[in-house]
């Protein structure tokens, strides 16, 4: 009997344009294009399986073997450090992890800097390299407003276009690291359907070298 | 029929295996003092250990590995000590809110370790594997032939840790984004990139690594690690070894050899091994050692193919049923080895294949 591969598309407008990679790579669906409340879909003719999940939450699907495959951006890749093969830079979904602070944001040095966040790993790692001494406050949303009330000096945090910064008169200090969203799979998955995966892999790198050229 | 849990039958078998090999059993206590793991915190798989203080006053704790424990207590030999042992361990398992007890078994080798111990640790890593399930893999690496590697390469040792992270996620972007960082020349970046996705039989990677590692890494090296892999052709298990170069352990810790093992249907690795003479040497001994251990805990993955019933039988009774007939009706029952519930009813939640009512059985034996 053919393997199903399970694949774990992040939910919203980076799992649609990664989806249709997927199709092009020779796994369609039909029934994830028709409108649904739907999370599972399958084409056992093809032998895959697609589920949405939350974005943050592909790592764990695919690090736990519930998905073979999936796209999980570099920040939740950095945030949890699943052990997983990452196969594949997409370079979709583009942004950064920066700092940011209100504009004139001095960092006193004398002080610890409170840094409120939802990425603590990344934060505690990036200030841990530069041997800073930080107050870590997690946070899991609106965290543009935490330097606006005092809770915290800076952010860190996604930086898509700046826009949400510049409306709560923020502003980027510095960038962390470049992200965009990655073609993962679970180690023990990439053993035993390493062929349907590398037929992937093979198909999304000549779409992405068709797309740029 | 009786069925054992996977975890009880594989422990079993490879009791078996590795008795039938002259591994002798190494029983220990469940504690050990805390010094050894603080000394030794990098080995462990998490640095989050269970710590009591004893009637004397010394931090002890409970073991999150055997590996220290067995170098710890061991002397240097003219001959290889040859141990498996079958513990709980107690770690914090990731994402885990606790600590867990995680059944392990494995073995250890340590002394003047040769190319035949290391060829029998990875033909017993490789059946080991095969007594879980025959669809099984076990990829071999070897840590001293990336170290020599990387070494003929002229570069700072501050990004030797992410270049080896690349290489261990199979990740072409940051392996080539961390040689740039690194300055290495493009011919050693795509040997590197190339090395990263090397990955099959033996037959198939050997004579490849041959090509690309040629004067850059020890002829005595690759040829021993040609030896001993081709010595595992002959076996039984030579379908399962691939040689795969993302294996790669804490390379402070480990050298040479290091392996992984997996099997299809279980989400992560379920055995992990490797020559660790870099830890023995940490540890003030001057012989060598190689082991593996299988995660026994992961099996539980298993358990959901094995369509099954807690009982086949059932077997009812009501309180006019003298005793001496319930008993023989039982043992009859039992008899070609079934598993025989006696209730007075069924309980709730319990999966059975029959219910015998015991007046059945008396109706049949009076007819018969």
């Amino acid at each position: 009997m053919k393997q199903m591969l399970n694949i774990a598309l992040p939910k919203g407008r980076l799992g649609e344009k990664v989806y249709a990679m997927f199709k092009k790579a020779g796994f369609p669906c039909p029934s994830i294009e028709e409108p649904s409340r739907k999370l599972i879909f399958e084409n056992e003719a093809c032998g895959v399986r697609y589920f949405w999940v939350k974005p943050s939450d592909v790592a764990i699907y695919v690090e736990r073997g519930a998905a073979d495959i999936g796209v999980a951006g570099k920040d939740i890749l950095l945030e949890y450090e699943p052990d997983i093969y990452e196969l594949l830079d997409l370079d979709l979904g583009k942004c950064r992890m920066a700092v940011a602070a209100k504009a004139g944001f001095r960092d006193d040095t004398r002080r610890k800097l409170k840094v409120a966040t939802k990425f603590t790993n990344i934060a505690s790692q990036y200030y841990r390299d530069q041997g800073r001494d930080i107050d870590i406050i997690h946070l899991n949303g609106s965290i543009e407003i935490a330097p606006i009330l005092g809770l915290s000096d800076v952010i860190v945090d996604i930086v898509e276009t700046g826009t949400t910064l510049k409306e709560n008169d923020l502003q980027v200090y510095d960038t962390i690291v470049p992200i965009s969203a990655r073609l993962i799979a679970n180690k023990a998955s990439y053993k035993f359907k390493g062929h349907q995966i590398d037929q992937i892999l093979a198909s999304m790198r000549q779409q992405m070298a068709t797309t740029t050229r | 029929m009786m069925t054992r849990s996977p975890q009880e039958r594989v422990a079993y078998q490879l009791r078996d295996l590795y008795g039938r090999y002259g591994y002798t059993q190494y029983k220990m206590s469940k504690f050990e003092g805390y010094d050894l793991y603080a000394r030794n915190k990098d080995f462990l798989i998490s640095d989050q250990v269970i710590t009591f203080t004893d009637l004397s006053g010394k931090l002890m704790a409970l073991k999150p590995d055997v590996t220290l424990s067995i170098v710890k207590n061991s002397k240097d030999t003219a001959s290889v000590q040859k141990l498996y042992y079958n513990e709980n361990v107690y770690r914090v398992t990731k994402g885990a809110q606790g600590f867990r007890e995680i059944q392990q078994m494995g073995l250890e080798c340590l002394g003047p370790i040769d190319s035949y111990c290391i060829s029998e640790v990875l033909l017993l890593a490789a059946k080991s594997l095969s007594t879980i399930s025959g669809d099984a893999v076990l990829d071999v690496s070897h840590l001293g032939l990336i170290r020599q590697l990387l070494d003929s390469m002229a570069f700072s040792h501050d990004h030797r840790a992410a270049l080896l992270k690349a290489i261990g996620e199979k990740n072409p972007h940051e392996l080539t984004a961390a040689c740039q960082a690194a300055q290495l020349s493009e011919d050693d970046t795509q040997l590197l990139r190339e090395l990263t996705t090397l990955s099959g039989s033996p037959e198939q990677v050997l004579p490849r690594l041959e090509q690309l590692v040629s004067g850059k890494v020890s002829p005595d090296t690759l040829a021993q690690f040609r030896e001993v892999i081709g010595s595992l052709s002959c076996s039984s298990i030579a379908p399962l070894v691939r040689i795969d170069f993302s294996v790669v352990d804490d390379i402070h810790y480990y050298n040479g050899y290091v392996f992984k093992g997996f099997v299809n249907g279980i989400p992560g690795s379920v055995l992990s091994g490797g020559q660790y003479d870099k830890l023995m040497k940490k540890m003030g001994r001057s012989d060598r050692a190689i082991g593996f251990a299988v995660y026994l805990d992961m099996l539980e993955h298993l358990e959901d193919t094995q369509a099954g019933y807690d009982v086949d039988t059932v077997l009812l009774y009501d309180e006019t049923t003298p005793l001496t007939q319930i008993r023989k009706a039982a043992k009859a029952l039992a008899s070609n080895g079934k598993r025989v519930l006696v209730q007075r009813c069924v309980p709730e939640d319990i999966r059975y294949e029959t219910i015998v009512n015991i007046q059945e059985v008396t109706d049949l034996e009076a007819d018969a």
